[in-house]
């Protein structure tokens, strides 16, 4: 137990940092998910086959590739490829991106490309009629989809959306390899500098069970808050 | 685009492919040994054997792959009775480390998935074997399992490729995997993209080829 002290003698303020600095990255990737699914649900759901076609492409890649490969693409490209895009507007200097920037957006597209396909899916089985009726009523197209089809989508949606935000929570342990401390990272430098891996990883589980055990029950609350009414 | 870095890479990244399948069909040959097993403690009427059954596939499905394989390879190794027993001879090596780990992931999973096969069996199949005088084992393994197969084929197709996937944190136990010899050539050459093309589309490919799989064997043992 002395092992899990706050202070100078244990590793349990670290670890209590640790935790947060997960949640942050989870729901800061989540959010750049959210983004990414804003812009590719749009897109597989048009009438123009090479836009179906774009969003079909970015799904199916993230979803067919391991999430370290993306991960080590993000952590050895991601400053390449901001240089590169700095160097067009004349500015030549190193510049390095944080762990957590390279990290949160790495899970972000993994995310999104399992949101887009949930919102996707949302989407489709509402009912044509509604689509119809909001039209009919003389609704313009943002209006129609605020008041009409977001509403009716979020409560079809939320229940896929708890398994990505699950999905998202253990994918953010990934991010230890590139250095930032989340659960994982500190986990490893407090197994290697007490020599209780057992101990450490163990708590590390101990806390991701807790981490998705009490996110379960806060969506629960949400998904009975959106389906009032059926 | 440097060509000739892909193209010298291939051959290696095709050579720690075949790793990556190993590891792939061993861990879900014992994974599904493991999801039946536990599948059928979770239909026994008995709330202890139910909850733990249960209990097993809530902890290997509510923490992340990596942690699992951390704690048997780093972890087990610091307990000084397991050292000194026939289990070390496996548990020293990396590679039955990683695929014990996957192992146990992919079966909770399968447990899952082969759970609610079970449970949308229609009762009337049962009685109807019942009735013809098949007796309860014979039941189980003439009619129940070869329909929670064929009903579980989609969600296993899955699992399938989220464990391909996961085969990867096998890199971080020194494993030298697809994605282990990927991010080694990426950390030589510094040149993330060529590399995660290439590895990346071999991926891909194994990813469309169990998908096809799936279909074909979905069209086969379908009941129409």
């Amino acid at each position: 137990m002395e092992l899990l002290a706050f202070g100078d003698t244990g590793w349990g303020d670290e670890l209590f940092r640790a935790t947060l600095m997960t949640i942050a990255v989870s729901i800061t990737a989540m959010i750049i998910g959210f983004s990414f699914a804003a812009i590719f649900t749009p897109l597989k759901l048009s009438k123009y086959k090479s836009l179906n076609l774009i969003a079909n492409i970015y799904t199916t890649v993230i979803r067919g590739v391991p999430e370290l490969l993306v991960i080590y693409l993000f952590f050895f490209g991601g400053s390449g490829a901001i240089m590169f895009v700095a160097s067009m507007f004349g500015y030549n200097e190193y510049i390095e991106i944080n762990a957590f920037v390279t990290g949160s957006f790495a899970i972000g597209i993994i995310s999104g490309a399992y949101s887009t396909e949930v919102f996707r899916g949302a989407i489709q089985s509402i009912d044509q009629g509604q689509f119809e009726a909001a039209k009919v009523l003389g609704f313009n197209k943002f209006k129609q989809f605020y008041k009409i089809i977001l509403p009716q989508m979020l409560r079809l949606a939320i229940p896929n959306l708890s398994n990505v935000w699950q999905i998202t929570l253990k994918d953010t342990s990934l991010i230890s390899v590139t250095g930032l401390v989340e659960i994982m990272r500190q986990s490893y430098i407090a197994a290697g500098s007490t020599r209780d891996p057992l101990f450490f990883y163990s708590f590390a589980a101990v806390l991701y069970l807790l981490l998705t055990f009490v996110s379960m029950k806060l969506i629960n609350r949400l998904e009975v808050k959106y389906s009032r009414g059926h | 685009m440097d060509l000739e870095l892909m193209m010298n890479s291939f051959p290696k990244l095709l050579n720690a492919a075949v790793i990556t399948l190993k590891l792939l069909s061993v861990s879900l040959i014992i994974g599904l040994f493991i999801g039946l097993f536990f599948a059928i403690l979770r239909l026994n009427k008995n709330i202890f054997i139910n909850r733990f059954a249960y209990g097993y596939s809530y902890v290997f499905r509510g923490t992340p792959l990596l942690v699992q394989i951390f704690i048997i390879y780093f972890g087990l190794g610091q307990i000084e009775y397991l050292r000194s027993t026939v289990l070390w001879i496996i548990l020293k090596e990396p590679y039955w480390c990683a695929i014990i780990a996957f192992a146990l992931n992919t079966g909770a999973y399968t447990s899952e998935i082969l759970r609610s096969a079970f449970q949308t069996i229609k009762p009337g199949i049962i009685e109807a074997g019942k009735s013809l005088g098949i007796s309860n084992k014979l039941i189980f393994y003439k009619i129940q399992i070869p329909i929670a197969i064929r009903q579980s084929l989609p969600a296993y197709g899955n699992e399938i490729i989220l464990m391909m996937k996961g085969t990867s944190l096998a890199s971080t136990v020194t494993i030298m995997d697809l994605t282990g010899v990927a991010k080694y050539i990426i950390s030589t050459t510094f040149k993330p993209i060529e590399v995660f093309i290439v590895a990346g589309g071999i991926y891909l490919f194994m990813t469309f080829i169990i998908h096809n799989v799936i279909k074909f064997l979905e069209k086969k043992y379908s009941f129409n």
